[in-house]
């Protein structure tokens, strides 16, 4: 049976995001049909970019001023109403914090089970996923006779070629858009570094880095080879670094080819965050620490003399 | 105002997990289980709304086997002023848990649901968005700061490209992140007073609420292991393993 498959767009300001690529790679796993949903104001060049990747077949673009921010109470009625109309046998996000939101409101909309963070595609209804932080994998089926509505774990696909040319199309659907809900504000860290979620290399820095003004030595050799920073738990808490930095079960779940890790112990939680790197080299002070436990190379030192000793060797 | 907060009991954060060798999924027999970290948060901020006068009532629910009775008194010595047990033995998945929240709802007729944002076994992250859907109410998911006002809330919420606030109509869900609070340690008296405090005790199948079509679990197994790794020495010999693999 070939099914229909329904990607929704993640994009902010203005562009689409690789994370709405890598779930698009996870539905050609599945198999069928892909179209693309995005849903946004003033979205046309969202959608172009939606076209441009290999697999879809058709953008469909629901251009609201509703949709300017994306908020699941108002989003889910309209895709559900989309996917219903147009015979979706599945509806994919990805599990960005726009999918972790809007994705269970859709299923619940449409009265059906969900999903959460596929892996790994075994059939069309049958999936991996992590649970426990990624301690354990289960092998999942979903029911066969109902939508199949899932989240897509970005950290394990990469994201779809832009060699494609699928049609675009505008949309509308009919429902009723609940008022409840307002955007206020967000507050954005600026940064100029590569993206944390995509970004080949990551540096990231711990409790051990000590302060806000120590995270300077983090960024600047991250900079020097080209990479995005992260951090843990304990570094965001204590405010050394903003919130949307942090990495590990609770935090953003990535797999770049090198992740340096500095004076971090090593928690499963963080860890969970890491675990489909390529290369985990991990600095810290603490021969016992259970990140050497995980990492690939490990050095036993104080960061403070390690960094900026990397730091010459590579210049 | 008056407040529901879940209360969801799993393995401990601290516990190593084991995958049962047979496929059948991890080992609970005699393993630590607590209440879900996130619910700790949850309960924590609405005591701290019932300390300031903000909360009138607070009401702790809970779906699950007699065990969960623990995690609900644990509710109580924060400062619950009751709790509610929905009972079974079954395993009960978001989609079903947002059908029993809704009835116990539209039942206690809170101003505010608040739940953990993930359940920590489960790591489905869904319960809350599906009891605001399925209730038609707003729903903010991933606090980190909660206002609250006459009728409405404002909530800060952790989200990939930073901080959002949405302004929500009450009732709403509001699921909750870590940064929001730091749960208290309780007191011996607190745990003592807890003892004394109801638990109503509703049977899952007299609740008229339908489980949902499950999804089935085919199997678990222990996630695959990296290979080996190697100690370095200095700096220079990292600079060199990182250049070999072409990483710097
Ligand atoms: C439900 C839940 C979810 C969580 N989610 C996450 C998550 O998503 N991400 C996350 O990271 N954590 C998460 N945590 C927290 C996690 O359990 C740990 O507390 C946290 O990861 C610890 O951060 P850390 O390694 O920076 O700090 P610590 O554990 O305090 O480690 C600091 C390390 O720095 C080393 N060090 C100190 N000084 C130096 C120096 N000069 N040079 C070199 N090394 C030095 C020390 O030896 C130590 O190993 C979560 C916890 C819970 C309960
Ligand atoms: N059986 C349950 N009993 C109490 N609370 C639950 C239950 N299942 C889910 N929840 C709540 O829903 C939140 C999210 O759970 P989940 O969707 O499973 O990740 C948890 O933090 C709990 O607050």
């Amino acid at each position: 049976m070939s099914h229909k498959i329904l990607v929704i767009a993640d994009h902010h300001d203005g562009q689409l995001l690789d994370a709405t690529g890598r779930a698009v790679t996870c539905a050609a796993d599945i198999g069928g049909d892909i179209d693309v949903l995005v849903l946004a104001h003033d979205g046309q060049a969202i959608a172009d970019a939606a076209a441009t990747l290999a697999g879809v077949s058709g953008v469909h673009l629901i251009d609201n001023a509703a949709n300017e921010h994306p908020m699941a109470a108002v989003l889910a009625p309209q895709i559900v109403a989309f996917a219903d109309n147009g015979g979706y046998s599945h509806v994919l996000g990805p599990n960005t914090t726009f999918g972790k939101d809007l994705m269970p409101r859709v299923a619940a909309l449409a009265d059906v089970a969900m999903v959460t963070d596929v892996m790994a595609v075994h059939g069309p209804y049958e999936f991996d996923r992590p649970i426990y932080a990624g301690n354990a994998i289960t092998t999942v089926r979903a029911p066969e006779a109902q939508t199949l509505v899932a989240s897509v774990r970005c950290a394990s696909y990469g994201a779809a070629e832009k060699t494609g040319s699928a049609s675009v199309a505008a949309a509308t659907v009919e429902a009723e858009l609940p008022s409840h809900t307002r955007f206020v504000g967000l507050e954005q860290a600026e940064s100029d570094r590569p993206d944390l979620q995509t970004a080949p290399k990551v540096i990231s820095g711990g409790r051990g880095v000590g302060s806000e003004e120590n995270f300077r030595i983090v960024y600047d050799f991250a900079d020097k080879i080209g990479a995005a920073v992260g951090a843990s738990r304990a570094a965001v808490d204590a405010g050394y670094v903003p919130n949307d930095m942090q990495v590990g079960q609770t935090g953003k779940i990535i797999s770049p080819e090198l992740y340096m890790c500095f004076g971090i112990s090593g928690a499963i939680q963080h860890l969970a965050g890491i675990k489909d790197a390529g290369t985990i080299v991990a600095i810290n002070k603490d021969p016992e620490a259970p990140i050497f436990e995980l990492a690939d190379i490990g050095l036993v030192g104080d960061l403070f003399e390690i960094i900026p000793a990397l730091d010459a060797a590579v210049s | 105002m008056k407040i529901l907060v879940s209360v969801k009991r799993a393995i401990d954060y601290n516990v190593r997990i084991q995958v049962a060798p047979d496929g059948s999924g991890v080992v609970k027999n005699g393993v630590k289980h607590s209440m879900n970290p996130f619910d700790e948060i949850a309960v924590e901020q609405a005591i701290r709304w019932k300390e300031d006068g903000t909360a009138s009532e607070v009401v702790a629910v809970a779906i699950g086997d007699d065990a969960v009775a623990e995690q609900l008194r644990t509710a109580l010595a924060f400062g619950c002023d009751r709790a509610i047990h929905v009972k079974t033995d079954d395993e009960i998945q978001p989609l079903t848990a947002a059908r029993v929240f809704k009835a116990l709802a539209e039942r206690e007729s809170p101003d505010l649901f608040l739940m953990g944002k993930q359940a920590i076994d489960d790591d489905a992250n869904q319960t809350g968005q599906m009891t605001a859907a399925k209730l038609n109410w707003p729903q903010a998911t991933f606090a980190s700061k909660i206002e609250l006002a006459d009728g409405t809330a404002e909530v800060t919420r952790e989200i990939d490209t930073g901080l959002e606030t949405l302004s929500v109509d009450l009732p709403a869900v509001v699921t909750v992140d870590l940064r929001l609070n730091e749960p208290r340690y309780l007191k011996l008296p607190n745990i003592m007073k807890a003892k004394k405090k109801p638990i109503e005790a509703l049977v899952f199948d007299e609740l008229e609420v339908a489980a949902a079509t499950p999804i089935e679990t085919v199997t678990t197994k222990a996630p695959p292991k990296r290979a080996g790794g190697i100690m370095v020495e200095t700096v220079d010999e990292l600079v060199a393993k990182l250049k070999e693999k072409s990483l710097i």
